[in-house]
């Protein structure tokens, strides 16, 4: 009997993922035992044309991490879509569009200004070219992708089969996926192929988190010795352990660093960072506006933090460019 | 762009607004409105909630997606509350949500917060006017489109077979 046959792919994404993989180790051996490899082009030669001319449907399952932003990315998601039977979401930025995603919190305008046009992050750029899909040089046209106008996760662009989380996914749960792959055992179409409890369910810090309203003020990592054993709310440090999906083994948390929520969140919640935000809000230790007002002041990009790799998967998506910009504090009442 | 210099409204737009009202006070303050046959604006839609401190935040953005131009919560005043800190549950989640909003370039004055008791049916005529003006002001709120998410292939496949 033939071996299954997968694939990797890659959108736009910082290549952990791909080092997920990698870190399977010696699972590897294990994984190519009894799975075919048909397409990697980060780690092995295979062309877009190998994959166009498979039949349609050929790998049993293709692994597609990144988010969605430019034309050739939609393409190879399209492509990739169609020669497998399985697409499986892998990753933060292809769950719910990932650290990628908080570029929805700028305008393509202010972001193509900002790399080429004043020069802040290219280097060398005296003419102030900005690429577009056609470039037009002495030196010939130069056609390039074109950048939506958002960030997009996998599934608003094709349809997904199944999503591993993480950034990047627990090499526990890639083997698990590609096990039930091989065995046929897989899910229901549609699962979030990780536990659906909340990280804090099996956090070996949850007896220290008290039950009444605590947190007095918010710090940062790097601004306080952090107690190894404490609950790391009951130290002012924003933890989204309340509103993201376990499955990590507690990586983090074992490092002493305060879960970011790249899990994403249970499969009962549709914005995790609103569901954090009530838990983390409703831990205020006060009953004042204006103090309230303060204590939640000092979250720096409370934006950023609560939607870090979730920004395109939020109910609002993108910020708005019609009202009053960002960073403007509110008036308490 | 500031709120002032936006261009007019446009052409037969009227404010609509989400009033999340508790169970024990604001509500029964609006039906006290009510019955006291006291007039005040129709752009609100009022959904009871049993407390304020039920309000997930979640219901406030599905409440704007879902096209509020703003919400307006109503619940005990402090030390009143029926479940003895509902309210300030909220309060602090709302002092929270706000400074969101204000990130996600959304005016955080469409997010409105006020302790009505169940005597103050006037209260309800006055807050839900001023909350009626205070967005034909701001304007109707735009959000950038929220892309659907097409969902695994065999769901999409049923579909397809039951339209046929």
């Amino acid at each position: 009997m033939d071996k299954p046959k997968v694939g990797f792919y890659w959108c736009a994404s910082c290549g952990g993922c791909e080092e997920a993989v990698v870190d399977l180790a010696e699972t590897i051996l294990d994984v190519v035992e009894v799975v075919d490899i048909v397409f990697w082009p980060c780690a092995m030669d295979f062309k877009r044309e190998d994959v166009e001319a498979m039949p349609d449907g050929t790998m049993a399952a293709c692994f597609v991490n990144g988010a969605v932003r430019t034309s050739e990315q939609r393409a190879m998601a399209e492509l990739c879509r169609r020669k497998s039977q399985s697409l499986v979401a892998f990753g933060s930025c292809a769950h719910l569009g990932g650290v990628p995603g908080l570029a929805n919190l700028h305008s393509r305008q202010s972001i193509l200004q900002a790399c080429y046009g004043d020069g802040v992050f290219t280097t060398v750029n005296p003419d102030r070219v900005v690429p577009g899909p056609r470039t037009e040089r002495p030196e010939g046209s130069l056609e390039l992708p074109e950048l939506d106008g958002e960030v997009k996760r996998l599934d608003h662009c094709v349809t997904v089969d199944y999503y591993l989380p993480g950034c990047p996914p627990p090499v526990k749960l890639i083997v698990d996926a590609v096990t039930a792959i091989v065995e046929n055992k897989l899910p229901p179409e549609g699962t979030v192929l990780a536990p659906d409890t909340a990280l804090c369910h099996d956090c070996p810090r949850l007896d220290s988190k008290p039950e009444e309203p605590f947190i007095d003020r918010f710090r940062r990592p790097h601004q306080i010795p952090i107690d190894p054993e404490k609950c790391f709310l009951t130290q002012g440090l924003l933890c989204l352990g309340p509103a993201t999906r376990s499955g990590c083994d507690n990586a983090c948390i074992q490092g002493n660093m305060p879960c970011t929520g790249c899990m994403g969140p249970l499969s009962g919640v549709r914005d995790q960072g609103a569901a954090a935000l009530s838990a983390v809000a409703s831990l205020m230790a006060t009953n004042d506006a204006s103090q309230a007002d303060r204590v939640a002041a000092e979250l720096a990009d409370l934006a950023g933090t609560l939607y870090r790799y979730g920004m395109p998967s939020s109910l609002l998506f993108k910020k708005a460019e019609q009202d009053r910009t960002g960073g403007v504090p509110c008036p308490s009442e | 762009m500031s709120d002032s210099n936006r261009s007019a409204q446009p052409p037969g737009w009227e404010p609509r607004i989400t009033a999340f009202f508790c169970n024990w006070c604001t509500y029964t303050a609006s039906d006290l409105a009510g019955v006291s046959r006291m007039a005040y604006a129709p752009n609100t839609r009022v959904i009871r909630v049993m407390c304020s401190g039920r309000i997930d935040p979640q219901f406030v953005l599905a409440a704007l997606r879902a096209g509020a131009d703003g919400v307006l919560i109503g619940g005990c005043h402090p030390g009143d509350c029926h479940y003895q800190e509902g309210n300030y549950k909220c309060l602090r989640r709302f002092t929270m949500l706000r400074r969101y909003l204000s990130e996600m370039g959304i005016d955080p004055q469409r997010l409105r917060l006020e302790w009505i008791a169940a005597s103050e049916g006037d209260k309800v005529q006055r807050v839900t006017n001023e909350m009626v003006e205070q967005i034909r002001k701001l304007g109707p709120l735009k959000l950038a489109p929220l892309p659907q998410a097409q969902g695994c292939q065999r769901a999409v496949a049923e579909r397809a077979a039951a339209e046929v």
